[in-house]
């Protein structure tokens, strides 16, 4: 006997169920993999990088961005268990009239040989002349890689104009980088020139060292931390990568779990199906059982049918998701838009573990779908199952209610899981609870609203709400997607929206000067010195101007560093988005106020009022927290401190920004085209508050792109969760439309009817959705984000667009079980209740 | 003597290819300043103190550096004897770049002086030499004591990389220290020599070429006695010999004409000491090439390779065992190839056995083993050939010591 053709068989005879199982299962699997590819892609890119970059070092001496006095090159490379030893300054510059920046690395070339031969520069012929051999130490030369030289478009013997301060400063490419030909943004020059031209003499970004054969990396670290100043830290090479792996894995988590809800939202759809197929297959299968099929084998090949829909789905999705991850990368870029892993083309590998993994998933989605409906046809016994109409058996029963309120009690438990090696397992905990909890009290919930739903009205409304009453296990199978799928939309966007509100308040509160002023990207090479900065305050109708020095300090061995701000703050910190209660005023012994953001107190447990010692100017600064702010462009830590103390303790007199609040008769344009010009052209960048807002708003809505992506994914396989068991049920029906036909109502009453029941049982989906989405994005705000970006923000939930978001699904979950009824509507009435007889 | 400023020349720096080339570093004709003022004050030419005749050297001052010159090298070759009698060669060369970059440069880090080293030893149980090299720019600032860095002293000899230094031990400047810890091998020598510096050419002023303005100053200490420690596959010896001291410092050394040179300094049995040059044009670099092994085997003077007769410039000075000095022309010195020896790791044939005709001696030298390449093109770029040879006179030894060998080469290009 051929059971394949008889079970998986069935699959085929109803296709466009089958079909939108499939596609949920295709789409779970395919976003998930998209996602892990990207971000696969892109680490392996950026480690890469970094590898090649370290070479043979086995520690590296690291600092903040400031780097570290340069004597500390000496003091390590003297250390007998040091082999050789390189000194580095790093830096990003701005391409001179231009928007992007190259990484500048000024080198020794006689020490790199030994350490990190992959950055020796090569001097190349230029126009038939022999390759200049001290090229490589001259003052105004630089060497690119052939990536390099083809990004920037220059050649040996041309001129690359980057940006010193706000000075251009011409380059002579004198040559190319074998050992780094694919880094398309890299430029090597010597050591002392860099320190000369970007002013950073007597400054170190990095020492790379090689030790001695047979000694312990881990015993050396320790021995030169204890040698080396306050902020100056010992590393493994590999600690950059796993800093940028943590920098980036709490946003990749999230993502993935977006995608994993995508598939959760498929195994319900397979089961909607299964269970569907299943009632209406009853009599079939008792005739199975009746001629000597045994219960097991029943159960197994169900199962199967649930299996092969999940594996179709699974490898269909995997491949699908490296389609969608090339598109992802070639237009949102390796970090999903993020900004993680600027300057990167990361190339997309076929790892066959990670796509046989998320075929697997795609299989277990399938036979987790149809698990129970399978165990239950398996339980019931064939003599019962013979007799006719009992379709209505589905489901029965209140369900699980006392399972669903445990498992929201253990939700709430979990949310108060601290994070585990900085990823919020227990808040993802805590939504799987929520949801599973919210499904299992969705018959209870299905229940009360029949009992509360008035019998009166219309026809076709009063047999759907009768309906409801009676069997609300066909209205339960359906609201389960689109419960699922509601709630997480209904999460992501109360999230969202709460972080969007947040950070423009938050805009409002930082964007306080009339227009800004800054000498391109923080990261590096770009500076205001002092006479700029005098130029600046002489300006008519300058009334004030908050000069900011961006750096950033190494508080702590293998962490990312935090960024540092030095500017005017006022004594009482009311500028800043202040989080809970402040202490300025130094404290009783009256030390330098800093301000500590959200991440610096959960990641290094700094509480207002706390005496901090802060590396600063090589030396361990006592200073004492003020208070506790929200930053929300950085999610490693921000400390602020008042520009006065930073400049007496550092003695570094260049700034980063100029914010310049006009005084009477003041005009903010005329004063930066005066300022503007007064420097070489895209040297300084000038900008209004609400460009800066704008421009803020938009980087944010380009990070949730992708979420919103998912997001309406979501909701479509919710859709077509409520179609499909609309379709399933439909043909079961067939004998009850046309006994409604017998009695006299019309076709078009019928379809109300259907239209009635699709939208209530989407309706109760919507409700519980709504409800579950709520808590889910409270989580996703208190627990999740707080975990992982360590940003706290206001709540605010979008009530309108929530509202038509709700009604608008219940319309098109009408809608769709209209047109899923469709095909047994048609059908003649007295042939549709005959064919029972 | 003038082999070394090739190995500079290849080590990336500047020296005789540059010289009629384009100027160094900051003269060149570098890019226009359009766009924006320059960020730097651009100083002008550097000017390289010029040698000059009639300057007599003073000791025990010129043993140290003399920064305001291109170039400058103190150069130690010598024979060892190990406790079971056995002979190694060694050699200890430290060079003093002054690179024309980063003059006006107040980084500690400006590469205006760089010190680069090279040491071997040829070791005839290898067959070959095992050689090491090291270079670094000379540090300034809180690095200028640094462990790590290289440094030179303008009082006496003392010039280290890293943790391998040569340094004069006493203050008169009659003894040396020099100590190596390279890649399979390390040493510690002391040197002692028993008479006052060997003024070469005009009292320390040696011509290279016919224009005197290709010249160095350039003085030997011959005879030098060398006891200390060598450690070699890790089993550390007693060692003991005699060794010679080049130093030399010059700003324009080589015409553009020359392709290579041959160098010896020979320590005699009897305390006597030769020292002799020439630099040969170009189209004496390949003229004995390709000449079959048969050709060479006759080791008669006057029947050697016939191309190779026309040098640029020669020199030799003569030290009497009883100190008189003896100034040959360069009309009274000459190298005649007898045997070649081609590598068979880069292809290039260097004649490894000669007849060297210095005034009235003809002398034999034969190579302590045939491979003394120095191949070190992947790092300074240099490969050319340094080894120890016995000298022989009318068929009997008398005396031992080092043949240095540039531009023989076809590929003399940097790395």
């Amino acid at each position: 006997m051929s059971l394949a053709k008889v079970f998986l068989g069935s699959l085929a005879r109803r296709r466009a169920v089958t079909a939108f199982s499939f596609a949920a299962i295709v789409l779970g699997v395919s976003l998930g993999m998209a996602v892990q590819a990207v971000h696969e892609a892109a680490l392996a890119e950026f480690g890469r990088g970094l590898r090649t970059m370290a070479g043979e070092a086995d520690l590296q001496v690291v600092g903040g961005r400031v780097g570290f006095d340069e004597s500390v090159y000496g003091l390590v490379a003297g250390q007998t268990d040091v082999a050789a030893a390189s000194p580095v300054i790093e830096l990003e510059a701005r391409l001179a009239g231009r928007k992007e920046t190259v990484q500048v690395l000024g080198v020794d070339l006689f020490a790199l040989a030994r350490v990190t031969p992959a950055l020796l520069p090569r001097p190349q012929a230029v126009a038939g002349k022999e390759p200049e051999p001290l090229a490589a130490l001259a003052d105004d030369t630089a060497f690119l890689g052939a990536a390099a030289q083809t990004a920037l478009g220059v050649k040996p013997g041309e001129v690359l104009r980057i940006q010193a301060g706000v000075e251009v400063l011409p380059l002579r490419v004198a040559g190319d980088l074998p050992g780094m030909a694919e880094n398309p943004r890299l430029v090597v020059m010597d050591i002392a020139a860099v320190q000369q031209q970007f002013l950073r003499i007597g400054r170190l970004s990095r020492v790379d060292l090689r030790l001695r054969e047979g000694v312990s990396p881990e015993a050396v670290r320790a021995r030169l931390q204890a040698l080396l100043p306050a902020g100056v830290l010992v590393e493994a090479p590999q600690a950059a990568e796993n800093q940028a792996a943590n920098l980036s894995r709490a946003y990749r988590v999230n993502l993935t779990l977006l995608a994993a809800m995508a598939l959760v939202t498929g195994g319900f759809l397979v089961f909607s199906a299964q269970a569907l197929s299943v009632v209406r297959r009853r009599t079939e299968f008792a005739f199975l059982r009746a001629i000597g099929l045994d219960r097991r084998r029943l159960f197994s090949w169900l199962l199967a049918e649930g299996a092969l829909v999940g594996l179709a789905g699974g490898i269909v999705g995997a491949a699908l998701g490296y389609a969608l991850a090339s598109v992802m990368l070639s237009v949102l870029g390796g970090d999903l838009g993020a900004g993680y892993f600027a300057g990167l083309t990361p190339q997309l590998h076929f790892q066959p573990e990670m796509s046989a993994l998320y075929v697997v998933l795609g299989v277990a989605a399938g036979i987790g779908g149809a698990w129970l409906p399978a165990r239950e046809a398996a339980t019931v016994s064939p003599a019962r199952a013979l007799k006719a109409g009992d379709e209505a058996a589905l489901m029965q029963g209140r369900g699980h209610p006392l399972l669903g309120v445990a498992l929201l009690a253990a939700s709430l438990a979990a949310c108060a899981i601290p994070p585990l090696g900085e990823l919020p397992l227990g808040g993802y905990l805590a939504v799987l609870l929520l949801l599973a909890g919210s499904i299992l009290l969705l018959p209870l919930a299905a229940g009360a609203l029949a009992r509360h739903l008035p019998l009166r009205g219309a026809v076709p409304g009063r047999l759907a709400v009768a309906r409801l009453r009676a069997a609300p296990g066909h209205a339960v199978v359906a609201a389960a997607g689109v419960l699922t799928s509601v709630a997480l939309a209904v999460a992501m966007a109360i999230m969202v929206t709460s972080f969007r509100d947040s950070v423009n308040q938050w805009l409002d509160q930082v964007l306080s000067a009339d227009v800004y002023l800054r000498a391109g990207t923080a990261a590096g090479g770009a500076y205001l010195d002092d006479d700029l900065q005098q130029r600046i305050l002489a300006q008519p109708g300058v009334a004030e101007v908050d000069f900011t020095r961006i750096e950033s300090l190494r508080l702590q061995a293998g962490q990312v560093p935090v960024a540092l701000i030095a500017r005017p703050v006022i004594p009482d910190g009311r500028e800043l988005a202040l989080v809970g209660p402040t202490q300025p005023g130094g404290g009783a012994d009256h030390l330098p106020d800093v301000w500590a953001s959200e991440a610096v107190r959960d990641l290094y447990g700094w509480r207002t009022g706390q005496r901090v010692e802060v590396p600063l100017g090589g030396r361990l600064v006592p200073m004492h927290v003020a208070g506790i702010w929200r930053d929300y462009s950085r999610q490693t830590g921000t400390l602020m401190i008042d520009l006065k103390v930073y400049r007496e303790l550092t003695g570094d007199r260049l700034v980063n920004e100029a914010g310049i609040h006009l005084g009477p008769g003041g005009d903010a344009a005329a004063i930066a085209k005066t300022l503007l010009d007064s420097v070489a052209p895209g040297a300084l960048e000038a900008a209004l508050p609400g460009e800066i807002r704008a421009i803020s708003l938009r980087i944010f809505d380009r990070t949730f792109a992708v979420t919103y992506l998912l997001e309406a994914v979501a909701v479509l396989i919710g859709l077509a969760g409520v179609a499909a068991s609309f379709a399933a049920l439909a043909a079961a029906r067939r004998r009850e439309f046309g006994m409604l036909r017998h009695l006299g109502l019309t076709r078009r009453q019928v379809g109300w009817m259907l239209a009635a029941e699709g939208a209530l049982a989407a309706g109760v989906g919507v409700l519980g959705g709504l409800v579950a989405g709520g808590a889910i994005g409270l989580v996703l705000i208190e627990v999740v984000n707080r975990q992982s970006f360590h940003w706290s923000m206001d709540l605010h939930v979008p009530w309108v667009s929530l509202a038509v978001f709700a009604s608008g699904l219940v319309a098109l979950a009408a809608l769709a079980a209209v047109l899923a009824g469709r095909q047994a509507m048609r059908q003649e009435a007295v042939l549709a209740v005959r064919e029972d007889w | 003597m003038n082999k070394r400023s090739f190995l500079l020349a290849l080590a990336a720096l500047p020296a005789w290819r540059a010289l009629g080339a384009a100027p160094l570093g900051p003269g060149a004709p570098s890019a226009p300043a359009a766009a924006g003022a320059p960020v730097a004050a651009r100083p002008g030419p550097v000017v390289f103190a010029p040698v000059l005749r009639g300057r007599p050297l003073f000791f025990p001052r010129d043993h140290g550096a003399h920064p305001d010159f291109r170039t400058e090298w103190w150069y130690a070759t010598g024979w060892l004897q190990l406790p079971d009698g056995s002979p190694l060669g060694f050699q200890t060369t430290f060079f003093r770049v002054r690179t024309g970059a980063g003059e006006g440069n107040p980084s500690s880090f400006a590469p205006r002086q760089l010190i680069l080293a090279h040491a071997a030893i040829a070791d005839p149980r290898l067959g070959r030499l095992r050689h090491d090299q090291r270079a670094a720019r000379v540090l300034g600032g809180a690095n200028a004591t640094s462990a790590a860095g290289a440094g030179y002293s303008s009082a006496r000899t003392d010039v280290h990389v890293g943790d391998w230094s040569f340094r004069q031990t006493d203050d008169s400047g009659r003894r040396y220290r020099a100590e190596v810890t390279a890649e399979g091998f390390s040493y510690a020598l002391n040197l002692a020599a028993d008479a006052p510096p060997m003024l070469n050419g005009e009292g320390g002023f040696s011509r290279k070429a016919a224009d005197p303005k290709h010249a160095s100053y350039y003085y030997s200490r011959p005879q030098l006695q060398v006891s200390g420690t060598l450690v070699l596959d890790g089993r550390t010896l007693p060692v003991s010999g005699r060794a010679w001291l080049d130093h030399e410092w010059s700003s324009e050394l080589l015409p553009e004409a020359a392709q290579g040179w041959d160098w010896i300094g020979l320590n005699f049995d009897d305390g006597s000491a030769l020292m002799a040059f020439r630099l040969r044009g170009r189209e004496q670099a390949t003229a004995g090439r390709g000449k079959s092994d048969a050709a060479l085997s006759v080791a008669t003077a006057g029947e050697a390779l016939p191309a190779q007769a026309e040098a640029l410039w020669a020199a030799a000075t003569l030290r009497h065992a009883d100190a008189a000095l003896e100034i040959l022309s360069p009309q009274a010195v000459a190298f005649t190839a007898l045997r070649r020896w081609r590598s068979p790791r880069t292809g290039v044939d260097y004649p490894v056995e000669w007849q060297v005709r210095a005034g009235a001696r003809r002398l034999h030298l034969q190579p302590l083993i045939d491979d003394q390449e120095l191949d070190s093109r992947r790092s300074t770029g240099a490969l050319y050939w340094e080894g120890a040879v016995r000298v022989s006179e009318g068929g009997r030894e008398i005396g031992r010591g080092y043949l240095e060998m540039t531009g023989y080469s076809e590929k003399i290009k940097v790395g």
